[in-house]
């Protein structure tokens, strides 16, 4: 990417989501729940080279949207390399990694459909706890299913 | 007061605690007369779903105990919920009871209630997922057979995938050192992916096997489930299959070391001419049941014979 390219795709306020793994920005914006029909701009890069991930990477740039607790959450486990930088008037404000968390509430759906988590009228949070970072692998507190990394797509309930 | 809902949280030291509580219970006599160790307790008896044995049991060794066991079961506990959530269902239980007992048919159930609720918790079978209390019974029977549980070489035979009797008792292996554990059944009955992967973080030795015959002469306990001709789609699947996984008289007949345990109810995974040999250790599981209950019960309760 050239010097003036990176100027165009400069954003004033909102958030750059970087070193995404290869691959995963379509599911970081699912995660967001941005079509692009939302108006605001959206600049997706996919397949970068990346020095820190010694290969390809993403990076998602959204101007006036910032995440949410549970939006990061969220991006953590199916990013688990992604960077978070919070723009302010053209400026990096802030930068931080995201960790998968421990204790994973209410964002993973039990695969196990006989899971007490499952019971749609009792409205019980879904709870998973990592069990491992490589894979990252989250565990069912209730019935111990487990999810790993490349299925947790699958199961993300946003 | 504390809860017993998931046998991976129940430790070596606690699970041996358990083992010399019954063994006193026996030794006195306690599970055949009434003591009054629990006194003015409510111990409420909740199952969500059927059964028998199970629930018979702790029945009895609730009374034993000297508590009053209130029963709610089957369809009585299913339209008690109607229009009611579990979740309020538990609330009533934790303000009426001391101590609550619960089978219900979700994965899960009791871990879920026993963070609902104040008093503790029992698992008394929840889904295809636990059945703790069993797991102890199980394991105290080897012992009390065999001496030690360490040591020693163990098939678990049969559906490995839903039935929760076999869950547990693998889970509650880990605490101890067995040598090998061969886990043979059907292919369609493999253990889950997520319970493989347990197993193996707590570092039992255990090799998947589908044939009965290949590793019967390396075991010393041979733990036998029933397979339910409904897990299979097809029923000519079934019948192909349920031969491999039946345990014949001929097979251990000439095994004097040998000890074969069964959770029961058995269909014909087991044969009955097996029942009266030393070999037979299913119906100590039943014996030793009552006082294996009642040792978790009061544990539970908080209280020391
Ligand atoms: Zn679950």
């Amino acid at each position: 990417m050239s010097k003036k390219e990176l100027k165009v795709s400069r954003i004033k306020n909102g958030t750059v989501i970087d070193h995404i793994p290869a691959g995963r920005a379509m599911e970081v914006l699912r995660i967001l729940k941005i079509t692009g029909k939302e108006g605001f701009m959206v600049l997706i890069a996919m397949n970068v080279y990346s020095k820190k991930l010694k290969g390809k990477k993403d990076i998602i740039k959204i101007e006036g949207k910032f995440l949410s607790d549970k939006e990061t959450a969220a991006i953590s486990l199916v990013a688990p390399t992604a960077t978070i930088n919070i723009i302010k008037d053209g400026e990096v404000k802030e930068k931080k990694g995201v960790k998968a968390p421990t204790l994973v509430e209410g964002i993973l759906k039990c695969p196990n459909p006989v899971c007490v988590s499952r019971i749609e009228r009792e409205n019980i949070s879904s709870k998973f706890i990592k069990v491992s970072e490589n894979p990252l692998t989250y565990k069912c507190v209730y019935c111990g299913t487990r999810i790993e990394e490349s299925d947790i797509p699958k199961y993300l309930n946003m | 007061m504390r809860d017993f809902v998931d046998i991976t949280e129940i430790d070596r030291n606690i699970i041996e605690h358990l083992f010399e509580m019954s063994d006193m219970i026996i030794n006195r006599h306690m599970h055949i007369r009434k003591n009054n160790i629990l006194d003015g307790k409510n111990i409420i008896l909740a199952f969500f779903e059927p059964s028998t044995r199970t629930r018979l049991s702790f029945e009895i060794a609730v009374k034993r105990l000297g508590a009053d066991a209130l029963t709610v079961v089957g369809e009585e506990a299913v339209s008690l919920s109607k229009g009611e959530s579990f979740g309020d269902t538990l609330r009533m239980f934790d303000i009426l009871g001391d101590l609550l007992v619960l089978r219900h048919k979700y994965d899960g159930a009791a871990k879920y209630a026993a963070e609902m609720v104040k008093i503790p918790v029992i698992n008394a079978g929840d889904g295809k997922n636990q059945h703790p209390t069993q797991a102890i019974i199980d394991l105290y029977t080897v012992y009390k057979r065999l001496g030690q549980i360490d040591g020693l070489n163990y098939a678990v035979v049969g559906d490995l995938r839903y039935a929760r009797t076999a869950h547990s008792f693998l889970l509650a292996l880990t605490h101890f050192e067995p040598k090998n554990v061969y886990l043979v059944s059907p292919p369609q009955l493999k253990p889950s992916e997520s319970l493989i992967a347990e197993l193996r973080e707590r570092g039992l030795q255990f090799y998947l096997s589908e044939n009965l015959e290949e590793v019967i002469d390396m075991v010393d306990v041979i733990y036998v489930t029933r397979i339910q001709k409904e897990r299979f789609p097809d029923p000519e699947e079934y019948e192909k299959v349920k031969g491999s996984y039946r345990l014949t008289y001929e097979m251990i007949k000439n095994r004097k070391d040998i000890i074969v345990l069964h959770p029961l109810p058995r269909v014909d995974e087991l044969d009955t001419r097996i029942d009266n040999t030393q070999a037979a250790a299913y119906f100590d599981q039943v014996r030793n049941a009552v006082p294996v209950r009642m040792s978790v019960v009061a544990w539970s309760a908080g209280v020391e014979l």
